[in-house]
């Protein structure tokens, strides 16, 4: 090809060379270079691209197989890494159904009326997430749990005017980056309360929070999987007139434990992964928001309202858009717009794929598993919980070895073993953070546990 | 619900049915009180749909049934980029090796996703011009917030203390909302006769207070900056940093390089530009590409490349932090990458094909509307409905329902917010000649029966699973979930609020 000349045919462009020129004649120019003639001449590029060949589909699959292949991946090893993205079991229906054209190669449903799909599936998300948390209203999805909680702080500092928030140190630390990282020009100090054996008293943060306080910031089951006392903290918030925001990093607990709602949360945000979402290396996730009625026009975000036709059938639209950045600018609620719709969708055909009964069976299944690998791997010589606390699917225990030494000598026996807590908690050197859930199998239980301590007895 | 409604999930369920396969525990059986503690224990189930699996697919693929999409039509939404989705990026992402990856996966075991991003950053710097790039912002306006932040602190580190940011006034809603975000005051400067930024006001609007300008190129009327380099320089020489909104970037690849024309950092969509599906509204990627005079700001971690491994680096001191967990929307990019492979060089074709249909269908349609900015222009352009409007009291949002009835999705309306009444089209590469003439042909036909029959416009769609939705009373009285229905005295009543 000679550069600027060549036209070549290409499965994805269907124009010919014939076709270019006729219409070239129409547009009355001779060339299609003349339709860069408005680009000044300095800033072309008088070269091609210096991109490696193009690749045929079977090339290109190869070449992508053979990368691939060489990831650890959760169907090569039993996985027992949590921290923040979950390995459950992701019924075929979910993406068979998430992965029809129709809906992922759908734009934002602008056009209501030949969008109802899209708008009644998220109206479908947004209600079916309210339920979980036992919030009144939820928002079409952020970017992810760690962007949410970010958004989470600016709206609630409008909504009270403070301009502090307390965050515990038991909130996932990406979390707590973005935090710091969407807060740090908006005039909003963050600061850290240390957790106390794992979890966050209400006595540190009573000590923490003052007339300037806006939120306190908890996760629960916080970063070490512990459950954190909601009812007491919540009290703790609303006596110095601060919002509660409970950070959720597995939605899939509240199948089993109290929601943030039923104690008192002011904002819920969290990581939509778990519910029906691909690992996927860190993204595309999903990010939960969820608030009380009376703060909606506060909330970042699209949002998914029910309204009729002309003909008076039930219809949904976007609303409440006098809140988003394409109305409001600089006076938006938040500068959003392109969100996670896909990974809401799925989201919402995953739970109701478990239904009320469901969602609670898996989440008790994982509690159970959990337990029960947690009990065995401390009877393990030298192998210690971290923490005394009640835990959800995720536990902290203490290692005679490094826990980066073990993990390797288990990816050996083809498992992925639980994450090492010291890059976070350089106090937790020792610290291994195991999750197990209803993906993990009894087997896969005992075959870490007797490998674990084959490893540490080495 | 009336029984000419389409039902919600929650309108299907009946108590005990599920469309999951659950297992047992499988462990020795102990009371889940002696677990955890009662009191921390639900004690409503939360009031999930109870269907079967036939039941869920159904529901579903009929709502699938109600939707429009690339792969059902033609989707010329100007700004939007809605190109094909190629199939063989849905393979690729869905390779286990790649969907099944743990981001918290020792490094040793996901060197084939880091040299992924590794490639694919290379990538981006050639097309882009730029040196490095991040991958953590999972969308366009995401990506705004990152690289304002990023020319926050480089301003800091220099001592200067720069409050506002500059911003046409035909800028996308996300600039202006992103510079809010990162605490800046916005400068409006408005465009000239020819649609460009306009020179003079820029001028008298830099000074050492300016941060950065955000500019997007070809702007949001489809027309290139004429004026770039010298704005870039004005711009410059007042200490201030460029920005490029990379929106509109599928108009320009391989003909000019943003880091070329003076950008000191850029984002890009790689769900517009490189094909990646919209998702009904996402998942995107919103990667920033910077020149190294930023590259120490960059979100950290980095993906870089130690001899033969590829690493994650953390040690970023000058870093603005993370903006999202973990390492972005890895999937996304997978697709991406899988995309640009496809093409190679031949990159270059997506743009000369892209400006050559939307040139094309704007030559079919220039007769039929007003035409603001008389250009050439690149990848979309802006007409605009003023003389429907004027002469037979139909708006633009009539057009744009009544496109709907023949069966295309309508264009992107009322935005750029500086032309009257704008509806704003970009076809993309993609589409073929008959597409095009198809679609012209529809709107000029709307056109006119603007003239003909305007009540048939103002009352549309009339062929659409449902007709003009009321969008005043959705916004006065919201009701944005289901409830539960409570039982009455006389029975059950509806739980919508």
């Amino acid at each position: 090809m000679t550069h600027g000349e060549g036209w070549q045919a290409h499965k994805y462009l269907p124009l010919t060379a014939a076709e270019r020129d006729e219409m070239l004649k129409v547009i009355g120019r001779a060339s299609v270079e003349e339709l860069w003639a408005e680009i000044p001449a300095a800033v072309r590029l008088r070269r091609p691209l210096a991109l490696p060949p193009a690749l045929t589909d079977a090339d290109l699959l190869a070449h992508l197989r053979e990368l691939a292949d060489r990831n650890g991946h959760a169907d090569r090893f039993a996985c027992f890494l949590g921290g923040g993205a979950y390995d459950h079991v992701i019924p075929s229906v979910v993406w068979h159904l998430a992965g029809r054209a129709e809906f992922y190669t759908a734009y934002t449903p602008y056009q209501a009326e030949l969008m109802q799909g899209e708008l009644q599936a998220t109206y479908e998300y947004q209600s079916m997430v309210c339920e979980l948390t036992a919030m009144d209203v939820a928002n079409a999805s952020m970017y992810d749990g760690a962007s949410a909680l970010g958004e989470a702080a600016v709206m609630a500092r409008d909504l009270t005017d403070r301009s502090q928030v307390v965050v515990s140190s038991a909130v996932h630390p990406h979390a707590r980056e973005v935090l710091r990282t969407y807060t740090q020009h908006l005039g909003i100090t963050v600061e850290d309360v240390p957790h106390q054996a794992g979890r966050t008293t209400v006595d540190a943060i009573r000590a923490a929070i003052g007339s300037g306080t806006a939120a306190v910031i908890i996760q629960s089951p916080n970063v070490f999987g512990c459950i954190e006392d909601g009812e007491g903290l919540a009290q703790a918030a609303h006596d110095a007139g601060a919002l509660l925001v409970v950070s959720i990093s597995d939605p899939l607990s509240l199948g089993l434990l109290q929601p943030p709602g039923a104690y008192g949360a002011d904002i819920v945000t969290g990581e939509g992964q778990p519910l029906g979402n691909h690992l996927s290396f860190g993204g595309p996730y999903l990010g939960m928001l969820a608030t009380r009625a009376a703060f909606v026009r506060r909330m970042p975000g699209r949002l998914v309202g029910v309204t009729t036709d002309r003909d008076g059938r039930r219809g949904f639209v976007l609303t409440l858009q006098t809140r988003e950045q394409h109305i409001r600018r600089e006076k938006a609620t938040s500068n959003i717009c392109t969100n996670e719709a896909l990974n809401a969708l799925a989201a919402g055909i995953y739970m109701a794929a478990l239904g009320r009964q469901g969602i609670r069976r898996v989440a008790e299944v994982c509690a159970r598993r959990a337990h029960y690998a947690r009990e065995r791997l401390r009877t393990i010589p030298g192998v210690r919980a971290a923490f005394d606390a009640p835990v959800f699917h995720e536990f902290a225990l203490r290692l005679p070895v490094a826990p980066e030494t073990l993990n390797a000598r288990l990816a050996e026996r083809g498992i992925l073993g639980g994450l090492p807590l010291g890059e976070w908690y350089p106090d937790l050197a020792d610290g291994w953070l195991v999750c197990v859930t209803e993906a993990r199998t009894r087997a896969q239980i005992d075959t870490l546990v007797a490998a674990t301590a084959e490893a540490v007895r080495a | 619900m009336t029984p000419r409604d389409f039902p919600l999930i929650f309108e299907h369920s009946v108590p005990g049915r599920i469309a999951a396969a659950l297992p047992e525990a499988g462990v020795p059986d102990v009371s889940l009180e002696e677990i955890i503690a009662p009191r921390l224990l639900r004690r409503e189930p939360a009031a999930l749909p109870e269907v079967s699996e036939l039941d869920l697919v159904r529901h579903y693929t009929r709502l699938s049934q109600r939707n429009y999409a690339i792969d059902v039509g033609f989707y010329p939404l100007g700004s939007c980029t809605m190109k094909y989705n190629p199939k063989v990026n849905e393979d690729a992402a869905r390779l286990p090796g790649f969907a099944r990856l743990h981001p918290n996966t020792p490094l040793a075991l996901a060197q084939g996703a880091l040299e992924l991003l590794w490639r694919l950053e290379q990538m981006l710097c050639e097309i882009s011009g730029m040196d490095r790039v991040t991958f953590q912002p999972a969308a366009g306006a995401h990506g705004e917030m990152t690289a304002l932040m990023m020319i926050r602190a480089y301003h800091r580190e220099r001592g200067e203390r720069r409050t506002r940011v500059i911003v046409p006034d035909s800028a996308h809603g996300t600039n202006p909302a992103s510079a809010a975000m990162c605490g800046f005051t916005v400068t409006t400067v408005a465009s000239d006769a020819r649609g460009n930024i306009d020179v003079a006001a820029l001028r008298g609007a830099v000074d050492d207070s300016v941060a950065a300008l955000m500019l997007t190129n070809p702007n949001t009327l489809g027309l290139f900056e004429e004026r770039v380099v010298e704005v870039a320089e004005i711009v410059h020489a007042a200490g201030a940093l460029m920005y490029l909104d990379g929106a509109n970037f599928n108009a320009m690849l391989g003909v000019t390089r943003p880091g070329d024309q003076g950008f000191d950092v850029m984002h890009m969509n790689v769900h517009k530009t490189f094909s990646t599906p919209h998702g009904g509204g996402g998942p995107g990627g919103g990667p920033v590409a910077v020149k190294r005079r930023l590259e120490p700001y960059l979100p950290a971690p980095t993906v870089d490349r130690d001899g033969e491994r590829f690493i994650l680096q953390h040690d970023r001191p000058k870093s603005i932090g993370r903006v999202r967990a973990f390492a972005g929307n890895f999937g996304i990019f997978v697709r991406a990458y899988a995309y640009l492979c496809a093409y190679g060089p031949l990159l270059r074709q997506v743009s000369e094909a892209a400006v050559l249909n939307a040139n094309y269908l704007l030559a079919r349609l220039r007769p039929h509307f007003d035409l603001p900015y008389d250009r050439v222009c690149m990848h979309e352009f802006v007409l605009s409905g003023r003389r429907q409007k004027a002469q037979h009291g139909v708006r633009t949002l009539d057009i744009a329902k009544r496109l709907l009835d023949y069966g295309f999705h309508a264009p992107t309306i009322y935005f750029p917010l500086i032309v009257d009444e704008a509806i704003m089209i970009e076809p993309t590469e993609t589409e073929s000649r008959q597409t095009l003439d198809a679609f012209a042909t529809a709107l000029i036909r709307v056109a006119e029966e603007c003239a003909t029959n305007p009540e048939i416009v103002r009352s549309a769609p009339h062929h659409t699973p449902v007709r003009r939705l009321d969008e005043v009373s959705a916004a006065r009285h919201p009701n944005l979930r289901w409830r539960p229905p409570v039982p009455t005295a006389g029975g059950v009543s509806a739980g919508e609020d």
